[in-house]
């Protein structure tokens, strides 16, 4: 694997207005990576995420995606830089307007030479990847939320993007489809090398599909722990890392 | 057992000297009556002494959060006046929610809302409308920026959406403009009539109607109508975008909001004002006709070519212009306050209120406007 990241974070303050979330973040996710953002309810993992993506402008400090500054870019440089990446919110966030075909043909007709039958066929790909073949002409309002995730996902994917990023995928799914989830985005990665920045708290997820991660700490306010999420889980001298990690079973008292 | 007095179900006993004791008994729950912690504090003004408090439960009957809820308070109290609270004399289950009730916290509790100064308020306001008149001027220049991109064939508006909108706010308006405007025709002519007839002339009737639908009364009504109709569901639609995070996932696919879901918006009010004005103003008048010829029996033709002399070019343009302004002024106001909504449901319904306040006092204040210009131009 090289050595130069995909997204590096360097001093990275986020918040709302004046007030603070997380400071001082400094971290690189490397091509290939399955990064994880893992910390408490509340702790700032969908603002972290919102000033990586672009919709959230951070207090201080940069976004580097390879060697370009995202927040000091220009815009058509910013938009170049997000053409790079798919994201998945964490309701989904379909267009309600538009059927779970048209809202997947939407970025491929923005963006690619692509006629509209093939634009169609790649639809019916990527919606059969994410199992929801024959759900096309289907409104978002008319799936279940968990279809609606995977919708999501598969218009996260419409452009084969380098990067992917997930802002709890699993909330609100059953622990099959979780499962399923998890193994879809490891495949992802495996198959195209594609990089996934994910927030999520799910245990299961973290350790099954995670290679690196980063730990929020709502009290002091920024990471206090950076590495593979098993090797956390043996190695962390900080309680609330081995607390998250566990579940609170096991309330580390480790020399 | 005690009766459902609240009186009698708490009461203060002192084993020792500074040492409170509460004795509770009878029923302590949500859905019956349960003595106040005003007791309890008067009680603790009344000894001042008292430096701990124990509890004695063995009469109480059946209990729930309700005591829960008075022991927390009773706890926060204590706290306040330094008093040590030792739970032993408590029911095991009523123990154990007061340790969860006080146990993990989130953090920073949030600030108590406190009523500021009367300064600090008004400069809030002051600020708030400031920065509402930059986000605004923002939103109308990016609105302007989306049209450039338009005219240079480089913005995305999908044909079957500006269809829709269309279809929405053209076709399906036309019912309740025909309504309005046929009423808004009968009342002018009616109020007119009673007053012309004291003078014998009644066929004036025509130019009253005629004069006052198409030079501004067909436009305001119009945009009155097409602001409840129309400007709030731009802004409850946008609201719901924007909470379902739809708005984000356009702007991280480099879609500009505006130009996807405004542009055509706007676009579609300013065709389809102008039109219904239009067809507004043929109700009125129309409206008028009913009277003039059914009421005050004037002669059909007279009272057709009468409202043809009377209106002319000019109020016809300045009509039209009236509905152009009121088109974009609906539209943006609906479109602006649903981009601003917050992520709540209730946001969204702020939003929609506040686009119908800001639609109809921005046609006020437009129609001043132009009225004064008219005047200038001599129109
Ligand atoms: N639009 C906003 N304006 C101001 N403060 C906000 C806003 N959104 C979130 N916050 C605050 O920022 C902090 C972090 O919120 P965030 O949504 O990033 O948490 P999270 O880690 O994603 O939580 P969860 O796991 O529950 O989704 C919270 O304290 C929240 O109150
Ligand atoms: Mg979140």
């Amino acid at each position: 694997m090289e050595n130069k990241p995909v997204i590096e974070a360097r001093d990275l303050t986020i918040g709302y207005g004046e007030e603070i979330v997380m400071r001082g973040l400094n971290f690189r996710v490397q091509k290939g990576d399955i990064f994880i953002i893992m910390g408490g309810s509340g702790c700032g993992k969908s603002t972290l995420l919102k000033s990586i993506i672009g919709l959230l402008e951070p207090l201080a400090g940069k976004v580097l995606y390879g060697e370009k500054s995202f927040w000091e870019a220009e815009a058509p440089e910013q938009l170049k830089i997000m053409r790079r990446f798919g994201v998945l919110y964490q309701g989904g966030a379909l267009w309600s307007s538009l059927t779970l075909a048209e809202n997947i043909a939407l970025p491929l007709e923005m963006y690619t030479q692509l006629r509209p039958k093939q634009v169609q066929d790649v639809v019916e790909l990527k919606l059969a990847l994410v199992g929801l073949s024959g759900y096309e002409d289907f409104y978002p309002a008319e799936i279940s939320g968990g279809m609606r995730k995977r919708a999501g996902l598969a218009r996260a994917m419409a452009l084969d993007p380098d990067i992917l990023f997930f802002d709890e995928p699993s909330a609100g799914l059953d622990p099959l489809s979780a499962k399923l989830l998890d193994d879809l985005i490891l495949q992802l990665s495996d198959t195209l090398g594609t990089t996934v920045v994910m927030v999520t708290h799910e245990l299961a997820s973290i350790f099954a599909v995670g290679n690196n991660a980063i730990f929020l700490d709502r009290e002091a306010k920024t990471m206090t722990a950076e590495g593979p999420p098993k090797q956390l889980l043996k190695d962390s001298r900080d309680e609330r890392v081995i607390e998250f990690l566990t579940r609170g079973e096991k309330p580390a008292r480790r020399a | 057992m005690p009766e459902n007095n609240p009186q009698e179900k708490l009461a203060f006993t002192y084993p020792a000297r500074g040492a409170l004791r509460l004795v509770l008994s009878g029923d302590w729950q949500i859905a019956s009556i349960t003595p106040s912690l005003d007791e309890a504090i008067a009680e603790l003004k009344t000894h001042p002494e008292v430096t701990e408090i124990a509890f004695e439960s063995s009469q109480i009957g059946d209990w729930d959060t309700g005591l829960a809820a008075f022991l927390l308070k009773l706890a926060r109290e204590c706290e306040r006046r330094k008093i040590r609270l030792s739970p032993e004399g408590l029911p095991q289950g009523a123990q154990k929610l007061l340790t969860l009730a006080q146990a993990v916290q989130e953090k920073e509790a949030p600030a108590p809302k406190v009523q500021e100064p009367f300064l600090t308020r008004v400069g809030d306001t002051a600020v708030k409308v400031w920065n509402e008149i930059k986000s605004l001027l923002d939103f109308l220049g990016e609105l302007l920026v989306s049209f450039t991109r338009l005219l240079k064939g480089k913005a995305y508006i999908r044909k079957k959406d500006f269809k829709a909108i269309i279809q929405a706010c053209g076709a399906e308006a036309f019912p309740l403009v025909s309504l309005i405007s046929v009423l808004l025709g009968l009342i002018l002519a009616f109020v007119g009539a009673m007053q012309l007839r004291m003078f014998g002339a009644q066929i004036f009737v025509a130019d009253i109607v005629g004069i006052a639908m198409v030079r501004v009364m067909g436009a305001i009504m119009t945009g009155i109508i097409m602001t409840g109709r129309t400007g709030a569901s731009f802004a409850a639609e946008l609201g719901i975008m924007q909470t379902n995070e739809e708005i984000d996932a356009l702007r991280t696919l480099g879609i500009p909001p505006v130009d996807f879901l405004i542009l055509p918006r706007v676009l579609a009010l300013v065709l389809m004002m102008p039109l219904l004005t239009l067809y507004s103003n043929l109700m009125g008048i129309l409206g008028g006709y009913i009277i003039g010829v059914g009421m005050l029996e004037l002669n059909p033709v007279e009272y057709f070519n009468r409202t043809q002399e009377a209106i002319g070019i000019n109020n016809l343009w300045v009509g039209m212009v009236h509905s152009v302004v009121f088109g974009v002024i609906i539209a943006v106001s609906g479109c602006f306050r649903g981009i601003q909504c917050g992520r709540s449901a209730a946001a969204v319904g702020e939003a929609t209120t506040s686009a119908v306040v800001t639609g109809i006092t921005s046609i006020v204040v437009a129609t001043a406007i132009i009225t004064y210009i008219c005047q200038l131009l001599g129109v």
